[in-house]
């Protein structure tokens, strides 16, 4: 009798790759580099790319947050606003207190994920909807760094703060430069990439977004493990708001308002289904590439920003749409 | 006569949902190497009571006895522990993940070594030739293994559902309605695994609907109406006619309808 024998191989077919949620971002983005290089002698140049990266390494490290957040079928509306109160935070407290600056980098981050944990407790044990829970917080975390500052706040003086600003150059004299935050939001995407792949954790955020009542059938603390979740989201946020010193130079209240949708802009655009339990991380990476290849090459070409407004919600609505019918289909 | 001890018991459960009393003071038993089916109208509270036996939800009041003792289980994973393994009504798969995964969702192994205890890195190799091992001995027919269960047939899906429940069962295997939504080919497979599980000397607990499959399968038959347990007949002894009329409550229950308590 035959039974189950070695795995089968994945088999590639045209069809199969077109359905691929990524592949149509991406050839957007091919068609459109082409674009941009017929346009601009700089667009390929080897420094446009590292200020591409440069550009999205803060949107990037927030989408990571964002991306676990989606795969166990929830969204995070208020990631840019716990990003803004924990790198004022992080600020201020230095400034003001005169606390020593890796320890307010670590509260910065611990706020982060308080905000996190708050989030998450609120889903799983109120059992609010993701949705309306990261709405409020959104508020509640825009209000509060108003209320603790509202001025901008300078920090090159403080090595600790911009020192992922600071590049390295490969490739010798007149080589490329690089900034540190860009080699961080890289490395912290393979990190979180092997956690979600190879281990039971990551497996077990896919299966609470895909199915969460087979998840906790299964024996699984899905109360534990979405709270976490959220949590390491928020970690991320206060990585991403030290990131974003480090490259403006500054703590801004004003900041990251916009970042939410940003975000989720990335997640989808890199493949990750909103109703969750599917999707690649390193989709987001390319999301988050996409984004900025865009901006960047329609300002090269001098195209007024709005226009890059529009051509992202585009961009967002048609990958989501291939989402759609994806897992309609799958139905 | 002194009766063997059951290897899984509950006596008086009381589960309420609101106004809705799903398990009005319930009493069960299942003895080593016995098919026991469960039958009863929709709502009868078959399913309620077999998620107190998983530990899927917890009972208000009664009690749970494994081969005798006393338990209380706080969760899925305290029903585990014991060999208690279930497969729900509603198949309970995720349905992105591959059957590997599926079968191994909550006791992932890992790595050996460093890779496994400081890296937490999965053991993905030996859950495959393991899930490969659970499947060929029920004799169960796929084309890989790593393929997405949502990739699989209504029959196969259920196939994995079962044999994940075989495979780490140690003590009893719970079923409810495995074949239902099936067609008569792939519930003749369900029905199949069920058979190898049982000749594996492995009690089952087995809820259906179908009452040809009960007859056929079951050592005994659990009657529930209303939350309660008002009748336990040998197959044999009965027509499906007549346990259908007990069930719904159109024969009287008589005190020879309980001898095989
Ligand atoms: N989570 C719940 N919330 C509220 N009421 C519930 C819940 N689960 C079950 N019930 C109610 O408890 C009663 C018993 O339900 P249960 O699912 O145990 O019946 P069943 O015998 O398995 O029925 P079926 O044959 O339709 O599967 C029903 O009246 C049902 O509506
Ligand atoms: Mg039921």
């Amino acid at each position: 009798m035959t039974t189950t024998s070695a795995p089968a191989k994945p088999r590639f077919s045209l069809v199969s790759i077109l359905a691929t949620p990524t592949v149509g971002p991406f050839i957007a983005l091919v068609l459109a580099s082409i674009l941009f290089a017929s346009q601009s002698d700089r667009f390929l140049s080897a420094s446009n790319f590292s200020l591409i990266v440069q550009q999205v390494m803060v949107v990037g490290t927030l989408a990571i947050g964002q991306t676990l957040v989606i795969l166990t079928a929830g969204i995070d509306l208020s990631n840019g606003m716990i990003m803004a109160f924990s790198q004022i935070l992080m600020a201020k407290v230095f400034m003001d207190n005169a606390v020593p600056a890796p320890l307010a980098i670590l509260l910065g981050f611990i706020a982060a994920m308080a905000f996190g944990a708050a989030n998450g407790l609120l889903v799983t044990r109120l059992k609010l909807p993701p949705f309306i829970v990261t709405l409020g917080m959104f508020n509640i975390a825009f209000a509060l760094t108003r209320i603790y500052t509202t001025t901008t706040i300078r920090m090159t003086d403080s090595p600790w703060h911009v020192f992922f600003g600071r590049t390295f150059t490969v490739g010798g004299d007149g080589g490329t430069k690089f900034t540190y935050g860009s080699v961080l939001m890289v490395l912290l995407f393979f990190i979180a990439w092997f956690v979600l792949r190879e281990t039971a954790i990551g497996r077990r955020v896919y299966a609470i977004g895909d199915n969460p009542e087979a998840t906790r059938l299964a024996g699984i603390n899905t109360q534990r493990l979405l709270v976490g979740v959220y949590m390491v989201a928020g970690l991320f946020y206060g990585i991403a708001g030290l990131l974003l010193i480090s490259r403006t130079g500054v703590a801004d209240p004003q900041a990251g308002q916009n970042a939410n949708l940003e975000s989720i802009t990335a997640v989808v655009l890199g493949g990750t289904s909103l109703f969750g339990g599917r999707g690649n991380i390193l989709g987001t990476l390319l999301g988050a590439l996409i984004v900025g290849i865009f901006r960047n090459g329609l300002t090269l070409m001098g195209v007024d920003s709005i226009y890059q407004w529009l051509i992202t919600g585009v961009l967002v609505i048609l990958a989501v749409a291939v989402d759609q019918v994806t897992q309609r289909r799958a139905k | 006569m002194s009766k063997p001890t059951p290897v899984l018991e509950a006596r008086g459960l009381i589960k309420r949902y609101g106004h809705v009393t799903a398990l009005d003071g319930a009493d069960f038993e299942v003895m080593p190497g016995e098919i026991m089916a469960i039958i009863g109208d929709n709502g009868a509270g078959k399913s309620t009571l077999i998620k107190a036996l998983s530990g899927a939800l917890i009972p208000d009041e009664g009690e749970i006895l494994v081969n005798g003792n006393p338990v209380v289980f706080h969760s899925p994973i305290d029903a585990r522990h014991y060999g208690i393994e279930t497969v729900y009504q509603d198949l309970a798969v995720a349905p992105a993940l591959n059957i590997v995964e599926n079968m191994f969702l909550g006791r992932e192994i890992r790595r050996p070594g460093v890779l496994g205890s400081v890296f937490r890195m999965l053991d993905k190799k030996r859950m495959l030739t393991e899930a490969t091992e659970y499947m060929s001995d029920l004799q169960f027919r796929i084309q890989s293994m790593q393929q997405a269960v949502e990739t699989l047939s209504g029959g196969q899906r259920q196939g994995v559902a079962v044999a994940r429940a075989a495979a780490f069962a140690e003590h009893v295997v719970i079923m409810d309605e495995p074949t239902a939504a099936l067609g008569v080919k792939e519930s003749g497979m369900v029905l199949d695994l069920i058979r190898k599980i049982r000749d594996r000397g492995l009690p089952i607990i087995l809820i259906s609907h179908n009452m040809p499959h009960v007859f056929e399968l079951a050592d005994r038959i659990h009657i529930q109406r209303l939350g309660r347990r008002i009748a336990v007949i040998h197959p044999k002894d009965y027509r499906m006619s007549e346990a259908v009329a007990i069930m719904t409550g159109a024969r009287d229950v008589h005190e020879e309808d309980k001898q095989a308590i």
